[in-house]
């Protein structure tokens, strides 16, 4: 099997994994890294967002190839060691998570969605697909506004 | 573990009160007795046992001749009086560091009862959340019926024996301080778990551990403190395993790296429900497939294990088998509907100088779909087993695995793992179950998942039902209220039906009822005073996988009679609030409605193609009242924009978690009552991702929601599936009051609007 190494939460890592192999796999069964969570291995209910080079993906539809030589960031790397990232905060001040399965990824989509734009309006949240099983929604919507305030 | 009759001496007076001033038992406490038992551990750890000379609350209560059964002694009330024998096995302890610890007999799922339990051992024994550990408890055969997560039942059931418990614990740790000083408890007090007595003296718990621990050592009665010294319960509180959750640390069944070795598991099931494997044709070819350990053939399909998931999922799909015929082949949704229509009772006659309202209503399949699909680890050995896996009947999942491996009870284990989401599907244990055979078959250590097309498709779902409703009323009064439902029959094979039948005695029904007649019986109750009242449940025996699903059958049962609640107010020219607000049995239920119509401004204009909906819902001896505003100029893409919502469980021990819980059922409410359902077409169902299975996402969620939580009583009634059957009549009612339309079929809009995954 091919080797691939790319950055991984600031680590370089090298994986023997074949091509085509999803990343998310290539993360959780080879690399142990768990935080993002598999909900549909097909792109819908984006449990797994993630990040390549600061854009949102999903490891279950991205090949473990294309990511050689890039930067990829899971929920593990978000936060600067004990210092949330602001989202980070932002979630755990509005309580947001119930059994949590899904709040990896609902945070990877946040983050993403405030760097395209500062201040995102209800529609622009409205966009985020990530499903949340237990109804967090109203909660995730807040959480959004508030960690915008403060960044 | 060994326990040790500590001391009963209920009648003495012992030295001191453990109490602060002001601190008396409160009554109810104050008749009970307490047995101590210290178990066996060089600190404290200790379990209080009420004596039983007291009855119980739900035997001690009269019958009262009108009342539903479900108001009598409804399904929680049950499941506390099985679990009464065993409820004061919950230990308590303290160790040398100074933290409290208890391992908690039921599934946390979501709901956050262990950050509830967590700030009931807080303020019982005065220390920091903080310092507060409380797991999961692995199945503990010897607690019988009382290691059930389900009926909305956790706070109600463990409400008084965790505390009970703390409060011995903290007795025994001031007796100890009291001895060392040569004082009495009554003149210490805690703060933050530190011990503080006369001459500037301190200990920590942890300090005081070991002797509070002293078999010798006296300690006076001690009692949970009252509800209006409590500081912590009643708070609004954030999850104590929240910052695990925002940092991806939390762990889950599949996170889990407990067994060396354990290989990444899929199956390829059979085209229906039920099917089985007749042959697998190309094992050989499977075999050579990259990354593929080992292949097995078990009842429910062909296994493959793999190095990754990805492989083992690649390898899945390459299956060839010969597959036989499962249990509902050529069922689809119209035979279904079919025969539930065939079998719902009709209405009786009305009589001749009355007018009716009748209706009938179709509820579509719904899966539970927890975000985190079904999943175990499972270790089998020859002569052990052990399992990990988020279960909410761990014991039954136990005796299961052991009846199915050949071994003892005592030779399996089972660890419950914080799960993914719920909804009624934790109750269930065949992810264990089928993770422990596929371990037996292939003599390897398995992490088992299912996909999410398997979850949706051969995974539980709430039955689909038929209601047929009549209504008869004369010069504005409501003269009886007639409700048949017809359901294809819930599983309760996860362990309630020996609960029922364990409590058979007790029950406020009688006759030859099925476990889940009384189910329906005594979870269904209408809040409203309809004069004579008649609410049955038909079951059409097919073979499929059901289960309770968040509110069992109130969701679709209330759910359909707040829309016919609505229609009996325009038939007798009322206002939908006012009919509420006169017909509601309790004060209490009359008070969360007029909060909400305060609150959400009933009444106002609304512009045409939008409304607003009232819904009313009590169970678990909680109510609430949701009103909704629905956009639906397109009435094929309808929106709830505002969500007002008043709850009264009566002690909301954290109402920061109760809020999340409601906000948790209106999201159900929205999904289910509009778009989220299952089309079954020859014996299968056809969604197998959220793409097609349309639960609600952001977009469909309202932006503007306001919880009132209303604080009321000493003890807390359930609130876990409360907020769905109220949400479920809102929408319904707003729907109807937008479009001008009866919607009689749910989820509203429902068609097949994709290309199914092949079987």
């Amino acid at each position: 099997m091919p080797n691939y190494t790319f950055q991984l939460n600031g680590e370089t890592v090298t994986v023997d994994a074949p091509a085509d192999l999803p990343l998310l796999w290539a993360l959780r069964d080879k690399l142990g890294v768990t935080g993002p969570k598999y909900g549909c291995g097909i792109d819908v209910c984006k449990a797994c967002t993630s990040h390549l080079d600061g854009e949102a993906i999903r490891p279950c539809v991205t090949p473990t190839a294309e990511v050689a030589g890039r930067e990829v960031t899971t929920i593990e790397g978000l936060a600067d060691g004990d210092r949330l990232h602001p989202v980070q905060e932002a979630w755990l001040e509005q309580d947001v998570a119930q059994c949590g399965y899904c709040q990896p990824g609902q945070i990877m989509a946040a983050v993403a969605l405030l760097r395209r734009t500062s201040d995102p309006t209800d529609a622009e949240i409205d966009e985020i697909q990530n499903v949340c099983r237990c109804g967090t929604y109203v909660r995730i919507r807040e959480a959004i506004k508030a960690a915008a305030a403060r960044m | 573990m060994t326990s040790l009759p500590d001391q009963a001496h209920p009648d003495r007076t012992l030295p001191g009160s453990t109490r602060p001033p002001g601190g008396e038992p409160t009554p109810t406490h104050s008749r009970r007795r307490f047995l101590t038992y210290l178990v066996a551990a060089p600190t404290l750890a200790v379990a209080a046992q009420v004596v039983a000379d007291v009855a119980g609350p739900a035997t001690a209560r009269a019958l009262p001749s009108l009342p539903a059964p479900a108001e009598v002694l409804d399904l929680g009330d049950v499941l506390i009086l099985a679990g009464k024998p065993t409820e004061d096995l919950i230990v308590v302890s303290v160790d040398q560091r100074g933290r409290v610890g208890l391992a908690l007999p039921r599934a946390e799922v979501g709901q956050g009862i262990t950050t509830a339990v967590a700030m009931l051992l807080a303020d019982e024994l005065d220390v920091p959340l903080s310092s507060v550990d409380v797991t999961l408890a692995d199945a503990r055969p010897e607690l019988v019926f009382n290691q059930l997560t389900g009926g909305s039942n956790t706070m109600r059931s463990v409400y008084g024996p965790v505390r009970r418990a703390a409060a011995v614990a903290r007795a025994r740790l001031l007796a100890a301080a009291a001895l060392r000083w040569g004082t009495t408890p009554g003149a210490l007090t805690v703060t933050d778990g530190v011990v503080s007595g006369p001459g500037g003296r301190s200990a920590t718990y942890g300090e005081l551990s070991a002797a509070a621990a002293d078999r010798t050592l006296t300690v006076a009665l001690a009692a949970p403190k009252p509800t209006a010294q409590q500081r912590v319960v009643g708070t609004p509180t954030n999850r104590v395993d929240a910052r695990a959750m925002v940092t991806g640390q939390q762990r889950y069944t599949l996170d889990l790296d407990v067994v060396p070795g354990a290989l990444p598991t899929m199956l390829r099931r059979p085209p229906t429900i039920n099917g089985t494997v007749r042959s697998l044709d190309n094992e050989a070819q499977l075999r050579a497939m990259p990354g593929v350990v080992d292949v097995a053939v078990v009842r429910t399909g062909v296994a493959v294990l793999a190095e990754t998931f990805g492989q083992a999922r690649d390898a899945v799909a390459a299956v060839q088998a010969t597959w036989g015929p499962g249990t509902v082949d050529g069922e689809d949704d119209a035979s279904i509907r079919r025969t539930l229509r065939a079998a719902t009772p009709p209405p009786l006659a009305p009589g001749l100088l009355v007018q009716t309202v009748d209706a009938e209503f179709d509820f579509a399949f719904v899966s539970h779909a927890p975000l985190e699909p079904n999943c175990a680890v499972a270790h089998v050995t020859a002569d052990r087993a052990e399992i990990w896996s988020p279960l909410k009947s761990p014991i039954v999942a136990q005796e299961t695995i052991a009846a199915e491996l050949g071994l003892p009870v005592s030779r399996v284990t089972v660890h419950v793992v914080q799960g993914g989401g719920s909804f009624g599907r934790r109750l269930f244990s065949d992810a264990a179950l089928e993770a422990a055979r596929v371990s037996k078959a292939t003599g390897r250590p398995v992490k088992l998942l299912w996909s999410r097309i398997d979850d949706m498709r051969h995974g539980r779902a709430r039955a689909a039902s038929h209601h047929r409703i009549r209504a008869t009323h004369a010069a504005g009064d409501v003269l009886t209220f007639e409700h048949r439902v017809a359901s294809v029959e819930t599983d309760f094979g996860h362990g309630l039906g020996e609960i029922l039948t364990s409590v058979a005695a007790s029950l406020p029904v009688a006759g030859n009822l099925s476990f889940a007649q009384t189910v329906f019986l005594t979870t269904v109750h209408s809040p409203y005073h309809l004069g004579v009242t008649t609410q049955t449940l038909s079951e059409v025996p097919l073979q499929m996988h059901t289960g309770s699903w968040r509110s069992v059958y109130s969701a679709n049962t209330r759910g359909a009679e707040e829309v016919v609640v609505d229609e009996l107010a325009a038939a007798t020219r009322r206002d939908p609030a006012e009919f509420r607000r006169r017909l509601l049995k309790e004060d209490r239920f009359r008070a969360v409605l007029d909060r909400v119509v305060q609150e959400g401004q009933w009444g106002r204009r609304m512009p045409r193609g939008t409304a607003q909906g009232l819904g009313f819902h009590a169970e678990y001896k909680g109510c609430t009242a949701c009103l909704v505003e629905i956009d639906a100029r397109d009435p094929q893409d309808p929106r709830v924009t505002r969500a007002t919502i008043a709850v009264d469980v009566g002690r909301a021990v954290n109402p920061r978690g109760l809020e999340a819980q409601m906000l948790g059922g209106l999201t159900d409410a929205i999904g289910t009552t509009l778009r989220a359902g299952l089309h079954v077409v020859d014996g299968l169902p056809l969604e197998g991702s959220y793409s097609q299975f349309h639960y609600t996402r952001q977009a469909d969620s309202p932006t503007d929601v306001r919880v009132f939580v209303v604080d009321s009583g000493e003890e807390p009634g359930g609130a876990g599936e409360l907020g769905v059957p109220a949400a479920v009549g809102a929408i319904a009612n707003a729907y109807a009051r937008a479009t001008g339309t009866r919607p009689r079929s749910f989820p509203i809009v429902f068609p097949v609007d994709f290309e199914p995954f092949p079987r």
